[in-house]
């Protein structure tokens, strides 16, 4: 494993912990402002995607299939919001898990009736369709420095947002404790509206970034959303920053892993067994790594609530 | 007008309140006529199983006892989540991949020509039984959501780790070349016979689930469901409880997977997608939550509609998935309470 | 002089600045009742969640029966002989009255991994919870769901849980906590009853319940035992009307 390769990964490692930040964040800020198990976010994540697909035939440039893509998914986001979710936040979980379970069936086949099947493509931008060459004989597409660029940006607008003004500090207080931020007479649903629409914004916002560089099919959101559910648990539920340091480190640890994993099993094992065994061990790192965390901080790294 | 969700109070576990509502309800007398009236419709189910290759063979319709083996598999897996969900309220969206585990087992130890029953039966259920020990034991140190999300994020892990699986053909599955011999005997390569062995494992599995619950142990893992706090004053620490029960529907799942693998004579990592185990969940509470008898009502009618549905329109989840969320938004109870002689709606 | 069934040794609990038990140190005799009062916010609760186990003080013992369960978690300070109650009902309310007892009965007679044996049909367990249930008045609500008993039904099936429990010492956190005058009086003739069989540490908020009850009274403002005494001592001390009573009186 030369530097350069390893240079690359870590940098493909930031990218996908960049992805799994900006769709973890919505996530966790709805579970822990509102206890609202969110399973349907994943497709969020793909609306983004398939609309900026869908935007781009109409505009013919990436920046309006970013503009369009994002109003969509805040539209799609409200929409659910008020015809479903907020009849379930004062349900159980299991009935949470359930009827988002219904969502994620329904759009996933809505995309694949509309859409078909086969994958489909975002072209770049043209600003940013070339390479960069980082250090000697490293070339890395510019596009993808630009999503790093861009996701810590917007961490750092969330944060700014969620630690600086007062509709973060209800957030935060509502993290803590939903009652009492009710008590001091906050419109509480407008509240639970506006942190969902942001939220599946920024999932949107996270697939429409993906979809020039992943190919955009039904279920594309399936997996990243487990992954996100191991960044918020690792990082803490209700925890913007948390999730930003778990998206980071699921996201190098799942990459490397995967990039390394059988080069390592080499060192223990002959190289046939290594083939076989070193991808097994690679997807199992992030999971071995959340049990491990869990193990010693059964609330995760930054626990938003007490107890 | 509030909408607060109910942060849930330290002392109870978060479950807690969703099933006290259902029992309050209910007269003193009523808990035995319950159980009658569970026995009845379990036996009527039993009863139409039995019949089933009967009324096939008249009318020379093979896909129907195919179908009905499919059907049988998957009530005992929902039997088997049944358990932890209905009685423990342990939320596991993870459930498939005891499907899974058992049917590799199977297909794996038969790639090695161990097709014995003897064999193949015992290390189904050590894999699987171990499998839920070890992630159990972690799962169960966390409450509500997180159990959620880590018994979901291990069920990927199983699912990942046979996609990976090269030498047993990875994503694409394995073709097993036969069935699991008892004693050295083909039997099972019997349709017939097969299918009534899948009968008998159901009616084990059921028999078995309702005496568990009936149990001292089924009475702890109950108690535990409505408020732990009261179990700790008494000196009982849920955790072992759930943790033997966690076990025991992982294995009762797993012997489905070994079912499953000799029904398809193929194995595949598809059988483990958390779809699989969001389905499942959707089986047990389809069915009605706190009745086994209804977990296997559940897993047929999810199946037949799934067949119905798929007759109508290739794009079947856009009805199903809406219906799901309707029956959670407006049904309670299942289809157990659709059944005369239950409670009435109030 | 008799060893203590419950000592508590110094014991402290601080939630950042406040000290919420400050250096408490008080024991319960066997066969004794001691009540502990004090006013709102004097740390009762948290007095209480120490003994119990389910609170870990930051210092000081606690020892139970001869040894120190100080690390001992809920569950094991239960089956060495500590029932309690608690201030907001905490029962099975989809499982009848009798089924409540029964279970404390099977948590007493050893580990529950029974899984075949119908635990409904034990007529054993079924009668024994059935006295206990008897005890205290609840004979005919027996196969009642306890969810749908009366408020002060649920306190007593609190009582007749821990008494299930066979305990060396009962912990009685506000057994009258919302009950009217007619089930309270009736709630103290029950404990009457009781008294000398179980040792009982009672914290309670009713005083005339207290003073009919109580052998030894302490009161607790601020995290501190400010006095021990017998009821009469306490209704004649000075700095203990000063403390407490006349600050109830003043209200």
């Amino acid at each position: 494993m030369s530097a350069t390769l390893f240079a690359v990964q870590t940098l493909n490692g930031l990218q996908l912990g960049i992805l799994l930040f900006l769709i973890a964040a919505g996530l966790t800020l709805v579970f822990g402002v509102m206890d609202f198990i969110n399973l349907a976010h994943g497709v969020q994540y793909m609306l983004g995607a398939y609309l900026a697909v869908a935007a781009y035939a109409v505009t013919g440039t990436f920046w309006g299939a970013l503009v369009l893509g994002l109003a969509g998914a805040l539209v799609i986001g409200l929409l659910l919001e008020v015809l479903v979710f907020r009849h379930l936040y004062d349900r159980d979980h299991l009935d949470q898990v359930l009827a988002t379970f219904g969502i994620i069936l329904f759009l996933n086949e809505a995309v694949k009736a509309i859409w078909g099947s086969t994958p489909l493509t975002l072209p770049m931008p043209e600003v940013l369709d070339g390479s960069f060459e980082l250090m000697d004989g490293l070339l890395y597409p510019v596009y993808r420095i630009a999503l790093i660029v861009a996701g810590l940006a917007v961490a750092v607008l969330l944060y700014v947002l969620v630690s600086k003004t007062r509709v973060g500090m209800l957030v935060r207080a509502g993290a803590t404790n939903a009652p009492m931020v009710a008590a001091l007479g906050v419109d509480i649903r407008r509240l639970f509206m506006l942190v969902f629409g942001f939220g599946a914004m920024l999932a949107g916002f996270a697939g429409i970034l993906a979809a020039p560089i992943l190919v955009v099919e039904p279920g594309m959101g399936d997996n990243l959303l487990i992954l996100a559910f191991v960044v918020i648990v690792i990082g803490g539920i209700g925890s913007i920053r948390g999730a930003f340091l778990a998206a980071l480190i699921v996201g190098l640890v799942d990459t490397l892993g995967r990039g390394f994993a059988t080069d390592i099993a080499k060192l223990a094992l002959s190289p046939s067994a290594a083939n076989d065994v070193g991808p097994a061990i690679a997807s199992m790192l992030i999971y071995v790594l959340m049990a491990a965390v869990l193990f010693f901080r059964p609330s995760g790294l930054f626990p938003a609530r007490g107890g | 007008m509030t909408t607060i969700p109910p942060k849930t109070p330290p002392q109870t576990s978060p479950q807690a309140p969703v099933e006290a509502p259902a029992g309050m309800a209910t007269a003193p007398v009523a808990a035995s006529r319950r159980w009658t009236r569970e026995t009845l419709i379990a036996l009527t189910a039993f009863a139409l199983f039995a019949l089933l290759p009967v009324l096939a063979a008249g009318l020379e319709d093979t896909f129907m006892v195919f179908f009905a083996i499919r059907v049988m598999v998957f009530a005992i897996a929902a039997v088997s989540l049944s358990l932890i969900l209905g009685f423990g309220a342990l939320v596991s969206f993870g459930h498939a991949a005891y499907l899974g585990l058992g049917a590799y087992s199977v297909a794996i130890l038969a790639e090695h020509g161990y097709w014995d029953v003897t064999i193949s039966l015992p290390v189904t259920l050590l894999v699987c039984g171990l499998f839920a020990a070890v992630t159990g034991a972690i799962c169960l140190k966390t409450r509500g959501v997180y159990f959620i999300m880590i018994t979901l994020a291990f069920g990927q892990m199983a699912y990942y780790t046979a996609t990976s699986l090269s030498a047993y053909g990875g994503d694409d599955g394995l073709t097993m070349w036969g069935r699991t011999e008892i004693l050295g005997s083909g039997m099972l390569s019997d349709r017939t016979t097969f299918y009534y062995v899948v009968l008998g494992v159901l009616i084990f599995c059921y028999v078995l689930a309702r005496m568990i619950v009936a149990s001292r142990f089924g009475r702890v893992l109950q108690g535990a469901k409505q408020s732990e706090m009261r179990l700790r004053a008494i000196g009982i620490d849920p955790y072992w409880y759930r943790l033997v029960a966690y076990v025991i529907a992982g294995m009762m799942a797993g012997l489905a997977g070994a079912l499953l693998a000799n029904a398809a004579e193929f194995v595949s990592p598809a059988y483990m997608t958390w779809h699989r185990s969001g389905e499942l969940i959707v089986m047990v509470v389809l069915g009605g939550l706190g009745s086994l008898a209804g977990s296997i009502i559940g897993a047929a009618s999810f199946l037949v509609l799934e067949e119905l549905l798929s007759h109508v329109t290739e794009h079947w989840r856009l009805i199903f998935g809406p219906f799901l969320v309707l029956v959670v938004l407006f049904g309670k109870g299942g289809l157990m309470a659709l059944i005369p002689g239950g409670r009435k709606n109030d | 002089m008799t060893e203590p069934i419950l000592q508590l040794d110094d014991l402290t609990k601080a939630y950042g600045a406040l000290k919420v038990t400050d250096h408490v140190s008080i024991d319960v005799l066997p066969g004794e009742i001691h009540a502990v009062i004090g006013p709102n916010g004097a740390g009762k609760t948290t007095l209480i969640g120490q003994i119990s186990g389910a609170l870990r003080p930051d210092g000081g013992h606690v020892r139970f029966d001869g040894r120190d369960v100080t690390a001992l978690p809920m569950h094991a300070r239960a089956r060495a002989g500590l029932a309690r109650s608690f201030q907001i009902t905490e029962i099975l309310p989809a499982f009848t009255a009798r089924e409540n007892v029964a279970l404390a009965l099977q948590a007493r007679a050893g580990h529950s991994f029974r899984f075949l044996r119908n635990v409904s049909r034990d007529r054993d367990l079924n009668e024994r919870a059935g006295q206990c249930l008897a005890e205290l008045g609840l004979a005919e609500r027996a196969d009642i769901p306890a969810g749908i008993l009366s408020h002060g039904e649920k306190r007593a099936l609190e009582l007749a849980i821990a008494i299930a429990c066979k305990p060396k010492l009962l912990l009685l956190d506000e057994p009258m906590a919302g009950t009217g005058r007619e089930e309270t009086d009736r709630l103290v003739e029950v404990l009457q009853a009781m008294k000398g069989r179980y040792a009982m540490l009672l914290v309670e908020h009713d005083m005339s319940a207290v003073f009919a009850l109580a052998d030894r009274i302490s009161v607790l403002v601020y995290g501190q035992i400010v006095a021990t005494g017998t009821p009469e001592e306490i209704r004649s001390s000075a700095r203990v009307r000063e403390a407490y009573l006349g600050e109830e009186a003043a209200a």
